[in-house]
């Protein structure tokens, strides 16, 4: 009895996979993936996957791209030094992927983009925001806008939306992120027709920040753009608070942490900072996207999964526009992406392989994070 | 003119907590010629004890951050003596080189054993005291400012007094002039130097705390900056100078923070270390230490 019914069981499981699998008789389209599954950034990596997976599943519902279905092989670099390097070679001479999607983070990003290069695989990375990831070649993308761009978006943040037209920058004279931000901030606010009254600086590890903020005071300024981490953004906030000093401060997504709320307190509220996405977007593309998401996966997207997603269906775009799996058609097809609606904004891709793409701007209000708009360039 | 008074009180602010910090490098020199390094990781213990006892003490009270600073003190001190205890005191006798490098030792020992309890990320340090912010015209003075200053002047006038008006101060000063001499005329010195490492502990967990309300992120490398600017601090004033440390230490937080807040702020830690140099080239013996012969 038993054994007949496993047997039925089986009968019908291989008739459906023959159907499925036999009808459009084609091999699926390999898409490689790498990502830190485990060891100590496997939280990042999971959620990468997650964004990556999704992408892959909606593409297959809808009928998979130029009539094949996708099939995505995933492998764990162990969040290690080292491992990127071995698991993207394995990907693309053992698996023969068509495109390799990863990494989350500059550092292994850089380890398999020499690889994907010399094999002329394009490599689209969700979230290296370290600017010489794309200086590897021309088969090197990325989805997420890299590091200076955040001090363009708040400049212009501050002058159009905020209308302020007296400015002060705090950054860290020890982080090249924090003076390329202050660049670009001060570059982009002067065009606009604002003044840079003033520049302070600090260094790495401080944490007495009331000798800066009190000659920022006196200089009479309208707000304060501060490109630098959640610690510093919070004692500065505080101080700021305490001096008396009460406009406006704005950040970028090193201040997205909840330290920065449990540190700054009641000194945080109303600041403004720039990050890569908004759940509480309620733009329709994004709004539908989550929707969706949190019915795959039963929670919130967030940066890191929305940026996989993009990744994945970027990708699968430009297979569509290319007609074929052919590596440097696939290419071009992908440095011709412009105006791809994806969930963290339209992405088209520049000279340099690194899209330009909208922000969102977040603010603190009461004690939470909350979206406030989204900037385009 | 508001600026340069709200710089001045932002300067010595900071500067007193570097004084606090230089007082036990200062005590510990003057009783046994060695820089004691941990000195700025048992501020940074400080801390961490005034975070996990802030959180059982009524919050926003006088009473509990009293609580709070004396269970620090107290902590460190006894930290202090069980570092000169199983540290150094084993080493009496030897080279200085070789307690300077155990010093070293005790420092990283500290530094890493604290990643390993209190874990590397930065946590936030409860508001133990009432915090207010009190105006007059442009100058603002937050009441933790006051409190800084407050608690650091009562402890420098009590070390004055224990120094020189009590019998162990007597015996302290004794054994820094001449430790045989001292032991000659029956002074123990064993219990003096546990007692100098203790009441030097003691002060830089009060700095450590007092750090704390100020910049209330706290980790287990916070000492290394402002333990490297308060040994500076004890130089400039002449070190194994109690007043010297004091005054090193008040002169460094607003020289700094002049600079800081000037346009040369990049360059702040070169510019107070240059006057440091300046300062050793015209005044070896630092500003209040006097140039001593050495016996050859």
């Amino acid at each position: 009895m038993f054994t007949r019914s496993v047997f039925q069981v089986l009968c019908a499981a291989l008739l459906a996979l023959s159907l499925s699998n036999g009808l459009p008789a084609q091999e699926p389209i390999k898409i490689g993936e790498f990502a830190s599954l485990t060891g100590k950034e496997a939280t990042y990596g999971q959620t990468v996957h997650k964004g990556t997976l999704f992408a892959i599943e909606e593409i297959n519902a809808a009928g998979g791209v130029l009539g094949r279905k996708l099939e995505l092989i995933t492998e764990d670099n162990q969040s290690k030094a080292g491992e990127s390097a071995t698991v993207v070679k394995k990907l693309i001479s053992r698996d023969k992927v068509v495109a390799v999607l990863g990494e989350l983070t500059s550092g292994r990003t850089l380890e398999a983009a020499p690889i994907c290069q010399a094999a002329k695989i394009p490599l689209i990375s969700p979230g290296a925001t370290n600017v010489s990831v794309t200086a590897k070649g021309n088969y090197i993308f990325r989805v997420c806008f890299i590091d200076d761009f955040q001090g363009t978006v708040m400049a212009k943040f501050a002058y159009d939306s905020l209308k302020l037209h007296r400015v002060a920058i705090l950054s860290s004279a020890s982080s090249a992120q924090s003076v390329g931000l202050a660049k670009y901030f001060r570059e982009r606010f002067t065009a606009a027709g604002g003044t840079v009254v003033l520049e302070q600086k600090y260094g790495e590890g401080d944490k007495d920040f009331r000798a800066q903020l009190t000659a920022i005071k006196a200089a009479g300024v309208e707000g304060v753009f501060v490109p630098g981490y959640y610690t510093e953004a919070a004692l500065i906030s505080k101080q700021a608070r305490d001096l008396g000093l009460t406009v406006p401060l704005l950040g970028v997504d090193g201040w997205e942490s909840s330290e920065l709320i449990s540190i700054g307190g009641a000194a945080v509220e109303g600041a403004y900072f720039s990050t890569h996405y908004s759940a509480e977007n309620q733009a329709p593309g994004v709004a539908a996207f989550n929707a969706r998401f949190r019915s795959r996966w039963g929670h919130d997207s967030d940066a890191l999964s929305a940026l996989a997603y993009d990744a994945a269906m970027v990708l699968a775009d430009a297979i569509k526009r290319a007609g074929t799996t052919e590596s440097a058609k696939l290419r071009d097809a992908l440095a011709g992406t412009k105006d791809y609606a994806g969930a963290t904004g339209k992405i088209t891709f520049d000279a340099q392989r690194n899209p330009t793409k909208s922000a969102v701007v977040l603010t603190v209000k009461n004690g939470r994070f909350s979206f406030l708009q989204d900037v385009n360039p | 003119m508001s600026e340069f008074l709200q710089q001045l009180l932002n300067g010595l602010s900071l500067g007193a907590i570097y004084a606090l910090i230089a007082l036990g490098y200062t005590m510990v020199y003057g009783v046994l010629r060695f820089i004691n390094f941990a000195h700025s990781d048992v501020f940074m213990v400080g801390a961490f004890i005034g975070y996990y006892i802030g959180q059982h003490v009524p919050q926003d009270t006088v009473g509990g951050g009293l609580i709070v600073l004396l269970a620090g003190m107290l902590g460190c001190a006894l930290l202090g003596m069980l570092i000169e205890r199983f540290a150094y005191r084993p080493l009496r006798g030897a080279a200085t080189l070789n307690v300077l490098i155990t010093a070293i030792g005790v420092s990283l020992l500290l530094e890493y054993s604290g990643q390993v309890f209190f874990g590397a990320t930065p946590r936030t340090f409860p508001s133990v005291f009432p915090s207010t912010n009190f105006a007059f015209g442009d100058l603002v003075i937050s009441s933790n400012q006051v409190v800084v200053i407050v608690v650091a002047t009562l402890l420098m006038v009590a070390l004055e007094f224990i120094v020189h008006r009590t019998k162990i101060g007597t015996a302290m000063r004794a054994v820094s002039l001449n430790p045989k001499a001292a032991q000659l005329v029956g002074v123990n010195n064993d219990v003096v130097i546990s007692f100098t490492f203790g009441l030097g502990s003691a002060l830089a967990g009060a700095g450590g705390i007092l750090y704390a309300m100020n910049y209330p992120s706290i980790d287990p490398l916070m000492g290394v900056m402002p333990g490297l600017k308060a040994f500076v601090a004890a130089v400039l004033g002449g070190i194994g100078n109690i007043p010297g440390a004091a005054l090193g230490g008040l002169l460094l937080g607003t020289v700094e923070t002049f600079v800081n807040g000037s346009q040369w702020s990049t360059y702040k830690d070169a510019i107070a270390f240059a006057i440091l140099i300046i300062i050793l080239l015209f005044r070896p013996a630092g500003l209040l230490g006097k140039v001593s012969i050495e016996k050859v």
